[in-house]
């Protein structure tokens, strides 16, 4: 049989630093992405009005910039859209917009006359269009907030039930970092902020939360099967021993992502992007940011499974891995024979 | 067989068994164009019983509030139910199959039109302005005596009746010269009755003909030939009942012979509303016209006692037309006798709906094509193949004849989110199709823990049938808490998005509740069969 990572023993946490400032770099590109540049939000929460059209022959997208230029859009946004005779138009209403939807209609008329004038009456199709008022918009944007904080709020509420409060505080820490992660991903590039991929983010948010459950539950085992070694060397076990498992689920995942990435058309691509990334960030942030935070979490407010927590971070750190404890789970004493596949 | 195995493997053909029959093609409703008469007409469709949502089959999204840049209105909750009532009346002259006409939290009206081609025109329909207006059936029997020459026309025309054997018969047709006399044939040959008259029925009152369900899009296209309306009388229209009520077995839609010239219009109706009477107890409607209006009421309801008063939304009768009793000035009551309370409610809201149009704002608009749907269709099947076989490969490749199994229960996923959706009547969006491609490599997690844990348990030295055993025992507690946490956030997802985000969470959620089924059960029972058929095995491909 095929075995990835049989036995592993290796010192995840010992990493934690070199993680951190991984993330916090990677946290910081998107910073200044989101401070220069923001979030490209798309029409459903600015509200104003997007066309997707198709054209028979390729048309210089300058030609039909002046065209809205023209009818008064000087704001509106013009790009490609998959392919070359796909575009997309997208008018975004200021934040000062107010009710009463002369606004938006208008907008989506003017887009249809620079089109009539730029690419010529008849000769494109509108594969898509949409029209959103500025109170749908705003409401939306508050709506996406509020499931992302309450996502957030249950999930606390599921792990504190199920786990003690000190693996649900530090599930719930590598979680947010996933969704800051995400959303840094999603500045830097420079995707499309629809209501599907928020939808996107929760599903990473549940996606992460899975695989740093999965560990825990490893973890709150072997806390209870080897009652002689500390937090450290059981939370270094428990993700080795799981380090199969997320191999292969994130295997198979990152095969059914990707694939809707490459083939899945360009209407689900920015979704495609988040969540593979998301698969990237999830398996990352429950083995370096769950563990380590957990640790951590444990030495200051120390619990019954607080042990040698408090001597974690202080140097010398506690007696490495690699020599093995007394009863090495890693190494289980008498072993069936294993024949080839 | 071992009695556990039998009973498991029942319980599997069962499920596959529901879900195959709820995925059976069946008939289904849907209105279609009629392309002889250029109207809408219901047909019975056989297809896969899935439905599609906006973005894969296209169509129009649109979202109304009440405009109040013109002045704050009141009763917003009110006048979307207004508007609501108009819309409804109006759903025949969308060119679409399944319109969704349904309000949304409290002000807002969402009308969805699957397949509408022109947002323009559909707009068009549903912000146009209501009309109401009362007005005199046909007492005198006027149409009836025209009925003769209507048919005659028709017949020199050349349109047959459908009708089965009232077929006109030649003679008839021969000496068609001109109209008068081919009346005068018609009614003198009283074996072959008229094209038109043999598809109408005497209603209840004066004025009201009844139609064959089936037939009224014929009726309806005949009544409008430009032969035919100019020999209605002059003074009288035809107009159609609002809905379709049924009679004894059959459905009927109701025609309504009514004066041209309204006695009073929605603009005189100042408020309307239902309560029941506390003597009688019969349901009643209270109406209030205005003083302009009041005054000219009790002068036409003065001449008309005993005649039956149509109420018209739109161009449509609502309800039975009411007989008047007496005199009204500018308080008047509609008795519905001992029908239920809700339909006087329903007809108070007409006759608001008629006194104050609520003018309609589009807050939110979204017109996608067909082909854009059918693409996304095409290029989500096929990204759903793709990663489908991508997972095969590395189960398979991974856990050898374990990982065949987990793939054996894979297809057994795909049919039970299938027929999920399909039994709970979801529909499926885009998104919903990402979320069902996303969660076949979810689906394999508990398989991939299951696996997992049962090599572990060999390693351990425990004998094959412990080791299997042991193995799904203890994966599932991980399994149960990562399942939980997907599916809350699925939940909150449902809760807060709109349609296509909804999609996804419905899919999301169904497929983890067949994925537990599949990767626990079914796989469970599938390697229980194998060792059982192999006692002698000593080694497990995992």
């Amino acid at each position: 049989m095929i075995r990835l990572f049989a036995n592993a023993s290796y010192d995840f946490i010992k990493w934690r630093r070199v993680a951190f400032s991984l993330t916090g770099a990677i946290m910081l590109i998107g910073a200044v992405f989101l401070a220069t540049r923001g979030l490209n939000y798309s029409i459903e929460f600015t509200g104003g009005t997007s066309v997707q059209f198709e054209v028979a022959h390729k048309v210089e997208t300058g030609n039909i910039r002046t065209a809205l230029d023209q009818v008064g859009l000087r704001g509106a946004d013009i790009y490609n859209f998959g392919s070359d005779t796909s575009y997309q138009v997208r008018a975004r209403l200021g934040k000062d917009a107010s009710e009463g939807d002369a606004g938006t209609q208008a907008v989506a008329d003017s887009v249809a006359r620079a089109l009539d004038v730029s690419v010529g009456a008849g000769q494109y199709h509108i594969a898509q269009r949409q029209s959103v008022g500025p109170k749908v918009g705003r409401e939306l944007q508050g709506k996406a907030l509020l499931a992302i904080l309450f996502s957030f709020v249950v999930t606390l509420v599921y792990l504190a039930f199920r786990f003690e409060w000190r693996f649900g505080l530090a599930a719930v820490v590598a979680t947010a970092h996933d969704v800051v992660a995400t959303v840094a991903f999603i500045s830097v590039m420079h995707l499309e902020v629809s209501l599907v991929v928020v939808g996107a983010v929760l599903t990473v948010v549940g996606y992460s939360l899975n695989d740093t459950i999965i560990i825990f539950d490893r973890v709150r085992e072997n806390l209870r099967k080897f009652r002689r070694q500390n937090l450290y060397e059981i939370l270094n076990l428990s993700i080795n021993e799981t380090l199969p498992r997320s191999v292969l689920t994130h295997g198979t995942t990152l095969a059914t992502t990707l694939a809707l990435l490459i083939l899945g058309g360009e209407v689900i691509r920015p979704f495609a992007w988040v969540m593979s990334f998301g698969i990237f960030t999830g398996t990352f942030s429950s083995i370096y940011i769950a563990a380590p935070v957990l640790l951590w979490i444990e030495k200051r407010w120390p619990g019954e499974d607080a042990r040698g927590a408090r001597a974690f971070g202080s140097r010398p750190a506690t007696p490495p891995v690699s020599t093995p404890p007394a009863t090495p789970p890693s190494t289980p004493a008498p072993r069936t024979p294993q024949p080839a596949r | 067989m071992d009695k556990r195995i039998r009973n498991r493997l029942w319980i599997i053909t069962g499920l596959v068994v529901v879900s195959v029959v709820s995925l059976i093609p069946r008939n289904t409703k849907q209105r279609v164009i009629d392309h002889q008469t250029g109207r809408m007409k219901d047909t019975t469709v056989r297809r896969l019983p899935i439905n599609l949502g906006l973005d894969l089959q296209g169509g129009i999204h649109l979202a109304l509030e009440v405009d109040q840049s013109k002045g704050p209105v009141p009763d917003c909750a009110d006048a979307i139910q207004r508007a609501e009532k108009v819309v409804r009346t109006r759903i025949d002259e969308f060119g679409t199959t399944e319109p969704v006409v349904q309000i949304q939290g409290r002000c807002r009206l969402i009308v969805e039109l699957a397949g509408e081609k022109d947002p323009a025109r559909a707009k068009g329909v549903i912000q146009r302005t209501a009309f109401l207006e009362f007005r005199i059936t046909d007492m005198k029997g006027v149409f009836k005596d025209a009925l003769p020459q209507v048919d005659g026309a028709l017949r020199k025309a050349g349109v047959k009746a459908t009708g089965g054997p009232n077929a006109p018969s030649a003679v008839a047709q021969l000496f068609g010269g001109d109209t008068t006399k081919a009346a005068r044939d018609s009614a003198a040959d009283a074996n072959t009755p008229g094209v038109l008259s043999s598809l109408l029925f005497q209603g209840t009152l004066p004025g009201e003909y009844l139609v064959p369900e089936e037939r009224w899009p014929l009726v309806d296209s005949l009544i409008n030939r430009p032969d035919v309306t100019s020999l209605i009388p002059r003074g009288m229209e035809l107009r159609w009942g609002a809905q379709s009520e049924s009679r004894g077995a059959r459905a009927y839609r109701a025609l309504y012979a009514v004066e041209s010239r309204p006695i009073i219009t929605g603009e005189e109706l100042v408020k309307a509303s239902a309560t029941r009477d506390p003597v009688t107890n019969q349901s009643i409607v209270r109406f209030q016209l205005s003083h302009r209006g009041a005054r000219k009421f009790s002068d036409e309801t003065a001449r008309h006692i005993g005649d039956f008063m149509a109420i018209i939304l739109d161009g449509r009768v609502q309800g039975a037309p009411p007989v008047i009793r007496g005199q009204i000035g500018a308080n008047g009551q509609i008795e519905l006798g001992n029908k239920p309370l809700q339909e006087a409610s329903d007809l108070a809201l007409v006759l608001r709906a008629g006194a104050l149009p609520a003018p309609l704002t589009i807050v939110d608009e979204r017109a996608i094509s067909a082909t854009l749907g059918a693409d996304s269709i095409h290029s989500g099947v096929i990204a759903g193949v793709v990663g489908v076989l991508l997972v095969i490969v590395i189960m398979v490749g991974y856990y050898r004849m374990s990982g065949a199994l987990a793939v054996a229960a894979l297809t057994l996923y795909c049919l039970f989110t299938l027929a999920g959706l399909a039994m709970f009547g979801f529909t499926l969006t885009l998104p919903g199709l990402a979320g069902f491609v996303l969660s076949i490599g979810i689906a394999v997690d508990a398989n991939v823990l299951i696996f997992e844990r049962i090599r572990e348990e060999l390693v351990h030295g425990k004998s094959l049938r412990l080791a299997v055993d042991d193995g799904f025992l203890h994966a599932m507690n991980a399994i149960v808490d990562s399942n939980v946490s997907t599916i809350l956030t699925a939940l909150i997802l449902y809760a807060v998005g709109t349609g296509p985000v909804q999609g996804f969470a419905i899919t999301l959620i169904i497929g983890i509740v067949a994925s537990m089924i599949s990767a626990i059960f079914v796989v469970k029972t599938l390697f229980l069969i194998w060792l059982n058929r192999r006692p002698d095995m000593v080694t497990l491909s995992i």
